[in-house]
């Protein structure tokens, strides 16, 4: 099977980039094609570099707050690309409710602080596999 | 040391050589520092503190290890100055009012990261993060409203602000003018300290060497113009939250501070001019007795760099000020209540360590901006230390504590190895150019974050003690989207409301004086006088100066 390939990205004016860091880190130790962003990424950007880098998976990580306005960008921005085949997952500072609601718009799993690196890579694994089988 | 003294040491030397074989014979845990992977030894004695000098020291005396104060806590408490902010400037004018109303004795601005950045909030990239992690600060007319009520001659503010703090400043300083406040009586510090926003916080506007420059532009005019103000709160904290072990964050930060005494040398100022203005910010962590250590290394360190290697004279030169926060990156965003015992026992080596002033975390901010009442309970915290445990009663004593006096001096060697491995690379400005100083951030980062998924570090509640019934929930604080359309109306009304003409010719002077090597503080200010906002300040000056461009890598 081909390596995942992720962009790990950085949207909005936060400048908090330890946790983009240790997952790109942590997904790249597990065999994924990991491009990160660098810092102050508008959804405009992420969303081009994505669709150029003919990624598998955006991650976004957010933790200004800025969830419910640069999330759902990121999501329209693809979608209006014909690019609903990326998954779009991420973390952050984000409150429970908000991530059920940034779900039930169609974002993947959205995960909080404490996360063990595994839970990703594991997580990232199964959706691609479900997704290569649907489409074989 | 006397003969007889040198014997008894011998026989301790000896002594503890037959329990240390003993303790290795033993069945017995391992022990490391909390996030240097070092290995804590299992007892210390008077082998461990012999010849350090510790036992002559005095607290109010050079080397200010015991701390700079004579009087220690007794002649003042430290400042309990809870940073806070969000949302539009009248929202946190009542926050400030309700904090001071209930003991806090300081005030701390949090910006939003428009702010932060230089954005107004009506700029097109400020979209969505208006107020949302501090508070929308675009012209004078915000910052008016910020302090409306609120004396500043009264106070002492301290503004979290660095890619444009000059800009933030002068709108404090316009303020405060138009308060009628007499500039000498303003106290407070503006953290402005670039340096680490390219190591670690990432708030940049300008490219090193111009940015430099104008916090250069600060210590001068703030000498001779507000000579109570603190230029520059020279910060660790987010070095440490970035990932650095306690001896990295002693390093950089004090390896940061050399640099700005270097380009304050360099201009032509007298040390000793600005020096006394310089400040420092502390991350406190957990691990307790290496906190305390760290922050009497700090002291010490400076002190001596600053009397034998750039020749200060005078006393205030010499002593190390600081403010000290509790750790953010060791809250957990499970089992949230547990995080009231980690601000206080954090909040205690603060205090132990000397601190001048000190914020507590709220329980609840690994997952949103703090509520009021989470915000109370850390300020309690502070004050059931400041007033029930009666630690502050005596002037560091921990002092003459085989451990800590040992711990002392052991970071103080780390940090000295580190200043030299910094001159080989060249020194900080090519250690930030390179991404030397933050990869060495980031593979601290990966190892902690490797431990604790290998349960060699124990998380209580994240990794160990896991509880698993559903998460605890506690209320969050929600920051309306009102505030976003609130402050977008207030600047409509303050553009239409302000003389434009006036407002151009400001900005040309600015412009053109980047271009010379005038200080360009007064031109600032002339701007804020004139209303013109944070963003127009900002991108004049980048017109000349131009932008950073990080180096990025993970």
């Amino acid at each position: 099977m081909r390596p995942i390939r992720v962009l790990v990205a950085k949207p909005g004016l936060d400048g908090h980039d330890r946790g983009a860091k240790v997952v790109a880190a942590a997904l790249r130790d597990a065999g994924m094609e990991v491009i990160y962003t660098g810092l102050h990424q508008t959804p405009e950007m992420i969303a081009t570099a994505a669709i150029q880098e003919d990624v598998d998976v955006v991650g976004l990580s957010i933790l200004s707050g800025a969830h419910m306005t640069l999330i759902p960008r990121v999501l329209d921005l693809l979608r209006a690309d014909g690019r609903d085949d990326i998954l779009v997952t991420g973390g952050g500072i984000i409150p429970r409710e908000d991530m059920d609601a940034l779900e039930a718009r169609g974002t993947g799993r959205l995960f909080g602080p404490g996360t063990p690196t595994s839970e990703l890579v594991d997580y990232i694994h199964d959706w691609f596999e479900a997704r290569e089988s649907q489409t074989a | 040391m006397t003969t007889a003294e040198m014997l008894e040491l011998d026989r301790l030397r000896e002594e503890v050589a037959q329990w240390r074989a003993r303790f290795d014979a033993a069945k017995k845990r391992n022990a490391l520092f909390a996030n240097s992977g070092d290995v804590v030894d299992p007892v210390y004695t008077a082998l461990d503190i012999a010849g350090d000098g510790s036992a002559l020291e005095l607290p109010g005396e050079y080397p200010f290890t015991r701390g700079i104060h004579a009087t220690g806590y007794r002649g003042k408490l430290w400042t309990m100055r809870q940073f806070a902010g969000f949302g539009t400037a009248p929202e946190t004018n009542a926050r400030y009012k309700y904090l001071l109303s209930h003991g806090q004795t300081g005030l701390s601005v949090a910006f939003d990261f428009p702010t932060l950045m230089g954005y107004d909030s009506d700029h097109p990239r400020s979209e969505g993060e208006v107020g949302k992690c501090g508070v929308a600060i675009s012209s004078l007319a915000d910052m008016e409203t910020l302090f409306e009520g609120i004396p500043l001659d009264k106070v002492s503010t301290s503004m979290t602000i660095n890619g444009p703090a000059v800009i933030l400043f002068a709108f404090y300083v316009a303020a405060a003018e138009k308060q009628g406040v007499n500039l000498k009586e303003l106290r407070g510090t503006i953290q402005n300290d670039i340096l680490k926003e390219y190591m670690a916080q990432h708030a940049w506007v300008y490219p090193i060497e111009p940015a430099l420059r104008l916090i250069v532009d600060n210590f001068a005019w703030s000498a001779e113009h507000v000579p109570l103000w603190n230029t520059i709160s020279i910060s660790g904290y987010h070095i440490r939250e970035a990932g650095a072990t306690a001896a990295q964050e002693l390093a950089f930060t004090l390896a940061d501070g050399f640099t700005y005494v270097e380009r304050g040398l360099a201009r032509g100022l007298d040390v000793d001019d600005f020096a006394p203005r310089l400040s420092f910010f502390w991350d406190i962590h957990n691990d307790f007795f290496e906190e305390i250590a760290k922050l009497r290394a700090a002291r010490r360190i400076w002190a001596r760099h600053l009397k034998e290697r750039f020749g200060a004279k005078d006393p205030r030169s010499l002593i190390m000020r600081f403010h000290s926060q509790t750790a953010g990156v060791t809250l957990t965003a499970q089992q949230p209540m547990n995080n009231v015992v980690r601000v206080a026992y954090q909040a205690m080596a603060a205090v132990l360590g000397g601190t001048q002033s000190l914020h507590t975390n709220s329980m609840d901010e690994t997952l949103a901006l703090p509520t009021e009442q989470a915000v109370q309970v850390a300020l309690r915290t502070q004050q059931v230390l400041a007033y029930e445990t009666g630690v502050p009663n005596v002037a560091d004593p921990l002092g003459g504590s085989y451990y800590v006096e040992a711990l002392t001096d052991k970071l103080e060697q780390e940090a000295e190895a580190l200043f030299e491995q910094i001159a080989e690379v060249g020194g900080v400005v090519h250690g930030l150019e390179t991404g030397w100083l933050q990869r060495k951030i980031a593979e601290s980062s990966s190892r902690q974050q490797w431990e604790i998924e290998q349960h060699r570090r124990t998380i209580v509640g994240v990794n160990e003690f896991v509880t698993e019934e559903g998460e605890l929930t506690i209320p969050l604080l929600k920051v309306s989207e009102a505030a976003e359309r609130e402050q977008r109306a207030r600047m409509a009304q303050m553009r239409a409301s302000r003389d434009n003409g006036l407002v151009e010719s400001r900005l040309t002077a600015l412009r053109e004086a980047s271009r010379t090597d005038a200080n360009l503080m007064p031109c600032i200010l002339d701007c804020a006088r004139a209303y013109c906002t944070l963003y127009e300040i900002r991108a004049a000056m980048e017109e000349v100066f131009g932008a950073y461009r990080e180096p990025v890598f993970f």
